[in-house]
């Protein structure tokens, strides 16, 4: 064989096997899509019907017209979408605060904080659940969607600020030291000149918090009662029936329930990796 | 440009432009020194409250008896103090040792295959040419996006016993080649949910499916950031593809690795959503780990939260001191932090 076929083969032979690793990533999400849209008598079948003919939109009107459990997806879907987008909001806000602390000031307990915030995250949330669980029952939060977000502003903050820390940290520190002699207030350096440099930071690491509280299951399993206020991931559960599951409807639902995190996935993949690992890589 | 003039810049105090810090009438000044602390406080505030406290009130309440009457809405009965009850019993179940074996069996067989998976995937993702890496990253984003939720539903489809692709598919091996691997040769209506081994190969797969391509876009983040002479260098000394790999490659990436393969070990030791999931919630006392048996004696009826509670401190400083090795390293590698 001579080195051109050689090298030519073995680009072939990795491009086979990125095929390989695509359909085994791709494959599942598409057999979700695809049962989603297959009418009942494709779905309930021991042949193999590789896409929807012709694909019927009867599960998606079914799951928004019907529902599930009294009530239509629309009302799950705002529900989550309510509850992420607050805890997200009011998450950004403290996280940015504790982020510029540590990221433009040394004080005492600085080490600490951020030790601190190293150890919390380690703790298990299924662990917290129970002391969590009767702490939102004493105060009267229990099914109450305030409860929910309020929960998952504490879960995903100490994350927010260990990532966040590294866009401020990133933001030279000779432009607020320009804003400062030019006269501007401690306020306005940081609304006028740091803000919109860490903008896409804050954005990275809300859509990081957004897609953790859109997921998020144990809590609003066990938080929420009223099926009303159920969020996405529960109301998930009941399309499984005793006897038989609705396998159409709760494709359709999954992925009415992916779609978004998918779409904020593929905006901030690179960030997300950054922040996950920062330290750890190196140039 | 600003043409703010210096009158104007410095208020009515000429002599003073630069004056800091700055009163405004009306609101006392922060002392310069006050400020990092006044931005801390609020996150800080938020979690002692959130995290920090109800970590003090699970271990107070893994040693009381907390039951229905200590949890009612209305006039609830004090806490009964039990000491070490709640552990001895822990201790002393066959549900501690199934559930343990569950854990830690799961969380070694999955961050291993996901790890082995995910750095093959990075380095084939390195090799690949910039279009094909592209096409293959998005594929894998796909997989890695798909919430628990869904990941756990679809498995469950696709390993469903009359009408799931996967046994469909091992229907298609000839029938010698299946009974010669599986002792098995029809696959029609094969459950793989009632057994806790099978449960736990799918929940296996579930996990390794969503996870991987962390792990693949993470070492190829760390592959990249490599300078290409070291490879040069090593091109003209005369070393091997393989020596190259061992001498360069993977000594560069030891840091990135021992934060992924913390990171996957939490993850998977306590992997709720999903195994609640396949295994249709807490039915199946066999297939339990420590998060679920804890969740099912906290919230099944009559509710043992103080005896959940203990399984949580257990389950908890099980993965505290897996992961003091991975605070000691970042603290030591990050010189920011001091």
């Amino acid at each position: 064989m001579s080195p051109l076929t050689r090298r030519r083969l073995g680009r072939a032979a990795l491009n086979a096997a990125g095929v390989a690793v695509f359909l085994f990533a791709v494959f599942p999400v598409y057999w979700m899509v695809a049962t989603a849209f297959k009418p009942n008598d494709q779905i309930f079948t021991t042949s193999f019907i590789p896409f929807p003919s012709p694909p019927s939109l009867d599960h998606v009107e079914r799951v928004f017209t019907r529902g599930v459990a009294g009530h239509s997806i629309w009302q799950y879907l705002v529900n989550s979408t309510l509850v992420a987008l607050s805890a997200v909001v009011l998450g950004a806000v403290f996280a940015l605060l504790a982020a510029t602390a540590v990221a433009r000031f040394r004080f005492r307990f600085r080490t600490s904080f951020l030790i601190l915030l190293l150890i919390v995250q380690m703790v298990p949330a299924e662990a917290l659940l129970i002391p969590l669980f009767t702490m939102v029952k004493r105060l009267g939060l229990y099914d109450q969607l305030l409860g929910l977000i309020v929960i998952n502003v504490g879960l995903t903050l100490p994350f927010s600020v260990w990532m966040l820390r590294t866009f401020v940290a990133a933001v030279p520190k000779e432009l607020e030291e320009a804003a400062w002699i030019d006269g501007a207030g401690r306020f306005t350096t940081f609304w006028r000149v740091l803000f919109p440099l860490v903008a896409p930071g804050l954005v990275a690491t809300s859509i990081f918090a957004f897609i953790t509280t859109w997921n998020e299951f144990v809590y609003a399993l066990t938080l929420i009662g009223d099926q009303g206020k159920y969020t996405m991931p529960v109301a998930l559960q009941f399309f499984v029936g005793q006897r038989s599951t609705d396998w159409g409807g709760i494709m359709a639902a999954s992925t009415l329930m992916t779609i978004p995190v998918l779409v904020f996935f593929l905006l901030v993949q690179r960030r997300m990796v950054s922040g996950l690992v920062a330290g750890a890589v190196k140039g | 440009m600003t043409h703010t003039s210096t009158l104007a810049r410095g208020g009515a105090d000429t002599s003073a432009p630069a004056r800091r810090p700055r009163r405004r009438p009306g609101r006392p000044a922060l002392s310069p020194r006050a400020v990092p602390y006044v931005l801390i406080l609020p996150g800080l505030l938020v979690i002692a409250a959130l995290l920090l406290y109800p970590l003090y009130q699970m271990v107070v309440m893994s040693f009381h008896k907390v039951g229905l009457r200590q949890i009612k809405a209305v006039n609830p009965a004090p806490a009964e103090f039990v000491g070490v009850d709640n552990y001895t019993q822990i201790f002393g179940s066959d549900l501690f040792w199934s559930s343990l074996r569950n854990t830690v069996l799961f969380a070694v067989v999955t961050v291993a295959l996901t790890l082995a998976l995910g750095t093959l995937v990075g380095l084939l993702l390195h090799r690949l040419g910039p279009k094909m890496s592209t096409f293959v990253v998005v594929g894998i984003m796909a997989a890695w996006a798909t919430p628990p939720t869904a990941q756990a539903i679809v498995w469950k489809w696709l390993f469903d016993s009359d009408a799931g692709v996967v046994n469909w598919t091992l229907n298609l091996l000839p029938d010698g080649l299946s009974n010669l691997l599986f002792g098995q040769a029809d696959w029609s209506g094969h459950p793989w949910f009632n057994d806790t081994l099978t449960l736990y190969f799918v929940l296996v797969m579930a996990v390794v499916w969503a996870s991987f391509p962390f792990i693949a876009v993470s070492v190829l983040a760390g592959l990249k950031s490599i300078p290409g002479e070291l490879y040069e260098a090593a091109k003209m000394d005369g070393s091997g593809a393989v020596h190259t790999f061992r001498r360069i490659t993977l000594p560069l990436l030891k840091p990135v690795f021992s934060v992924l393969v913390v990171l996957s070990v939490i993850w998977d030791f306590k992997v709720f959503t999903q195994l609640y999931l396949l295994a249709g919630g807490t039915v199946n006392r066999d297939a339990f780990n420590l998060s679920l048996w804890s969740y099912a004696e906290a919230f099944s009826s009559p509710p043992k939260m103080g005896l959940g509670a203990a399984i949580a401190v257990v389950l908890t400083v099980i993965l505290l001191l897996i992961t003091f090795v991975y605070v000691r390293q970042i603290v030591k590698t990050e010189d920011d932090i001091r």
